[in-house]
This record gives structure tokens, sequence and C-alpha cells, in this order.
């Protein structure tokens, strides 16, 4: 078996990991970037939209495009990139077990990033694993990275950006979106991407969830219901639409894993997805040596991951000796600044309390006390 | 269906054009796609039965973490057609319970 050794071990080629891997290594450090699939960018690379977002952060820019970008910065860095290379396993003495190219090999590094991102939630209904019912992250593969239309007549389940930006996605592959169906009385992502849709004269059903889906051997048809205040479904408002497509944009989940077999403490922050990993300013976790970045401590955006991981970056390669003083305080100052406004205002209010529990929890946990 | 022509991505990429064989019939494919991407332009929507209750499963996650698109691939069973790579006279089966055939199951 090969064994490699690396300062800074990176898992994770989404913003995130492409953030920290190129900022440890600019600051002198040695790092090996590790991500699963052939192509780098994460989420990034099957976005073929303009991003939101600030200068600072490529907004106006395609996602697929931006991920070019932040790889180039991480060759021009001289990172080492391990692509189609899983991490299964991180075992005591930060030791990665790692498939590369099909190979088994044991990655041992001084520091670790993990920047996994996060996976898709599944729904349960009638029919739900019928061939045809898919994520909408599966979709989106199909048609923006491998060409191949995944049905002609396409039920989103879900309203927020995932579900809109998705769907218009698959209009302009040439595919028709019959319905986009949401359980609250309002929609959840942003008014731009609503009113494509709203313009194209996808309809938009809120209030309602899928009640069940059927077909013979595959989807054909999906039944929704109008739900009451407490998501009851109301008897006699069914509909059925004739869909061979049902894709389900039910939110993102963290994928920490290789956190909670790092041992690291965790917490539970339902506006972040779920379970996430306590960790300081830094964004070091309970586990010294062990650092967070990007959708794994919470689902939000590209932006916030790239600041998360140009910050996971410069700590990890500073605790290695690799720059310090005033240069790099006011950097890390200059970050933390572009995450405060990332999260400001109205609509990043429980993101900015989530956060703040957060890097409490991790303080709290330090001194020996409470939260896991 | 194939997205040939894209509004934002443009014309796709021209790769060479090969034969692939589901459960014995030719299917078009282009060298490097993922199976699952040629099965589907194809039309075929069920990937695979399950153990207990013979039910089919079609493509969920396209990135291959779930499993459902699993097939019998040039003899080989479990093997996940939404990130494996399409190659001339390739042999790609429906997978019956755990990696058997039909007869087996
Ligand atoms: C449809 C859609 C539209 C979006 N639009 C916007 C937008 O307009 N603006 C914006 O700012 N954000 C947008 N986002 C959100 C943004 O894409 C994500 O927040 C961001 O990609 C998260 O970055 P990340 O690096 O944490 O994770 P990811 O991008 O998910 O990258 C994680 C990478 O790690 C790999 N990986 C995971 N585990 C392992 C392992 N064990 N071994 C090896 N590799 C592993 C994964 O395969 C993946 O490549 C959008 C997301 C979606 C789905
Ligand atoms: S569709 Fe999920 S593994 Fe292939």
């Amino acid at each position: 078996m090969k064994k490699l050794r690396t300062e800074v071990a990176v898992v994770g080629g989404g913003p995130a990991g492409l953030s920290a891997a190129a900022e440890a290594a600019r600051a002198g450090a040695k790092v090996l970037l590790i991500d699963e699939n052939k192509r780098l960018g994460g989420q990034l690379v099957k976005q073929i939209h303009k991003f939101f977002g600030s200068e600072a952060h490529h907004a106006g820019v395609r996602g697929y495009q931006i991920a070019r970008r932040l790889l180039r910065d991480v060759e021009d860095a001289g990172v080492t990139v391990a692509s189609n290379a899983l991490a299964y396993g991180l075992f005591p003495e930060k030791e990665l077990g790692v498939v590369w190219d099909g190979k088994h090999c044991q990655v041992s590094a001084e520091r670790i990033v993990l920047a996994a991102g996060a996976k898709e939630n599944y729904l349960a209904f009638p029919g739900s694993t019928l061939p045809g019912v898919m994520g909408a992250g599966a979709a989106q593969t199909m048609a923006n990275i491998n060409r191949v239309l995944p049905g002609r007549r396409i039920v989103m389940l879900g309203s927020g950006n995932v579900g809109l930006i998705v769907s218009y996605q698959l209009m302009q592959a040439g595919a028709d979106v019959v319905a986009v169906v949401e359980g609250a009385d309002h929609i959840g992502g942003y008014g731009v991407h609503a009113a494509k849709l709203r313009r194209a004269g996808v309809p938009f059903y809120l209030s309602h969830t899928v009640k069940r889906a059927s077909g013979d051997g595959a989807l054909a048809r999906v039944e929704i219901v109008q739900v009451g205040k407490n998501w009851q479904s109301i008897p006699g408002t069914e509909l059925t639409l004739e869909a061979d497509t049902l894709c389900l944009a039910a939110g993102l989940n963290p994928m920490t894993e290789l956190a909670w077999m790092a041992g690291c403490a965790f917490l539970y922050l339902p506006a972040f997805g779920g379970h996430v990993p306590a960790h300081d300013a830094k964004m070091e976790t309970t586990v010294p040596g062990v650092y967070v970045a990007g959708d794994i401590t919470g689902v939000e955006e590209a932006s916030t991951a790239m600041e998360e991981g140009r910050m996971a970056g410069l700590s990890a390669a500073e605790s290695l000796g690799y720059g310090a003083g005033a240069a790099l305080d006011a950097e890390r100052a200059a970050i933390q600044r572009r995450l405060d406004d990332l999260r400001a205002g109205e609509r990043g209010a429980i993101r900015r309390e989530s956060k703040a529990r957060q890097t409490a929890a991790a303080a709290d946990q330090r001194q020996g006390g409470g939260a896991t | 269906m194939r997205i040939t022509d894209h509004p934002i991505l443009g014309p796709a990429e021209a790769g060479r054009e090969i034969t692939i064989f589901y459960n014995g019939a030719p299917v078009p494919a282009v060298e490097g796609e993922p199976i699952a991407a040629a099965l589907m332009n194809a039309g075929v929507r069920s990937f695979r039965r399950t153990a207990k209750r013979d039910e089919p499963r079609g493509i969920f996650c396209a990135i291959g973490r779930c499993t459902d698109c699993m097939m019998i691939v040039n003899g080989k069973p479990n093997v996940r057609t939404c990130i494996t790579g399409a190659a001339d006279g390739m042999r790609v089966e429906t997978q019956y319970g755990y990696g058997g055939r039909k007869e087996q199951a």
C-alpha cells in the first residue's frame, strides 16, 4: 500500500477546499488536495447560472467558470491535487484512508481541513423509489454535465434556490417544468430566480406537497395535495400531474462523516441543515489540528465557503509556523469582515445566530464544559 | 435525449461514438460518458431490481452515492453506472437482487 506524507491534507475540492488549499500553499505549507471526482469544483461544476453575492466572490460569473478560476489558483500555488480520490476514513494521528484511482493509500498529515460539502435530503412517500424520482442535483448533473435530458415533463418539489435554479436550467436544456410544488405558503428562494419561471409560465403550487408518485415500472404521474397550517393534507384537494420526472429539492445536510470519525464535538443547528461540528473563529474544530470549512460547517453559499476555506487554510498553515504577525492578523480580520457581511441583515440573522452558537460551543468544549 | 445545443453551454463536445450492449441490444454511446447517460439517452429508466420486493430502481443521485444505478458490467456486478465510463463493446445488464441475473433471482 502506498503511503503519503503531507503537512496539510484538504478533503473536498469545492469552493471551500480549493480556497483552503490555495491559501495554505501560498503561505508555504506542503498541501495535498483530495477530491473524489475527476473534475474539481464541487457543486460549482454543475452550476451554469451567474452567481449572486459580491464581486469579491465572483458574483455575476457562472458557477463552472468560478471553479476554473479557483482551480487555477490552486495549481499556481503548487498544491498537489489528488482527483478521483475518495477519503473513506479518518483515523487517529490524522491518518486518512484514501482510494485514489482505484488503489488504496494512506495519507498522514499534520493538519487536516475537512471541506466535504453537503448532500441532498431524501423524502419518502408512496412511489418515491420509482425510477424517474431523483434528487434535483441528479437532474442537474445529467443535464449540465452529461448533457442528457433526465426527462421531458418535470415536477419540482421544493422552491428554495436549488429547486428554482434547477427548474430553470432544465427548461434551458429543453424540458417542460409542469409544476413547482412547495409545502410552505411562500416561495423559499430568491425573487429573481422565481420570476424567471413565472415569466415562462411555470405554475407554482404553494401549500402543496406530493402525496404519491405512480407509474408502471417508472414514474408517469405525480399526485399532489394541498396542506394546512400543520402540514396535514386537506382531503378533496388532490390533483394529478402527468410527469416522467420528479425532482426532490428538499434541502441539503452537511456531509460530516469524517468529522464524526475524528471525534469532533457537534451541535444541532436546524438553520445549517442538521448536526454540524463546533469550530472556533479560525475554523479549527475541538480536535486540535482538524479544521472545517464550507457547507460541512452548515449549509450556506459558495461565497461563505470560499471565505471559510481561506480562513481555515491560513490558520492551518500558521499553526505549522507559516505566516505570522500583523499581516496575517489583518488578513484574517478582513476575511472575518467579509463573512460578517455575507451574514448581515435580516436574511442573514438566523445564520449569524447559528454561527455564534457554533463558535461558542467550541469554546465551551475547550474549557472542558458542556455541549456535544 | 441528448442536449446537443445548449443556450449557455453551447454545442456538446464531439466525442468518439461507440456502441455498448444493454441486455444484449446495441445502444449508441459516447466514449467515456457515464454508462447511465447513454442508457438514459436511449430511454432506459429502470437499472436494477431490488432483492426483497423486486422493485425497479433508476438514477437517483447521479454522483455515485446512492447505489440505485448498479448494474452488471462486463460480467461484474454492483457497478455504479452513473460514475463508470462507457467503452466500446461494453456489456451492461440489469442487476437482480444483490448482484445476480434474472434467472438467479
Ligand atoms: C443548484 C445550486 C445553486 C447554487 N447557487 C449558488 C449561487 O448562486 N451563489 C452561491 O454563493 N452559492 C450557490 N450555491 C451553493 C454553493 O454551490 C455551495 O454552498 C458551495 O458549493 C459549498 O462549497 P463546499 O466547498 O463547502 O462544498 P461542495 O461544493 O459540495 O464541495 C465538496 C467536494 O468534496 C467532495 N468530497 C466530499 N467528501 C469527500 C471525501 N470523503 N473524499 C473525497 N472527496 C470528497 C465532493 O465530491 C465535492 O466535490 C448553489 C448550490 C446549488 C446546489
Ligand atoms: S445514481 Fe446514485 S450511485 Fe448512481
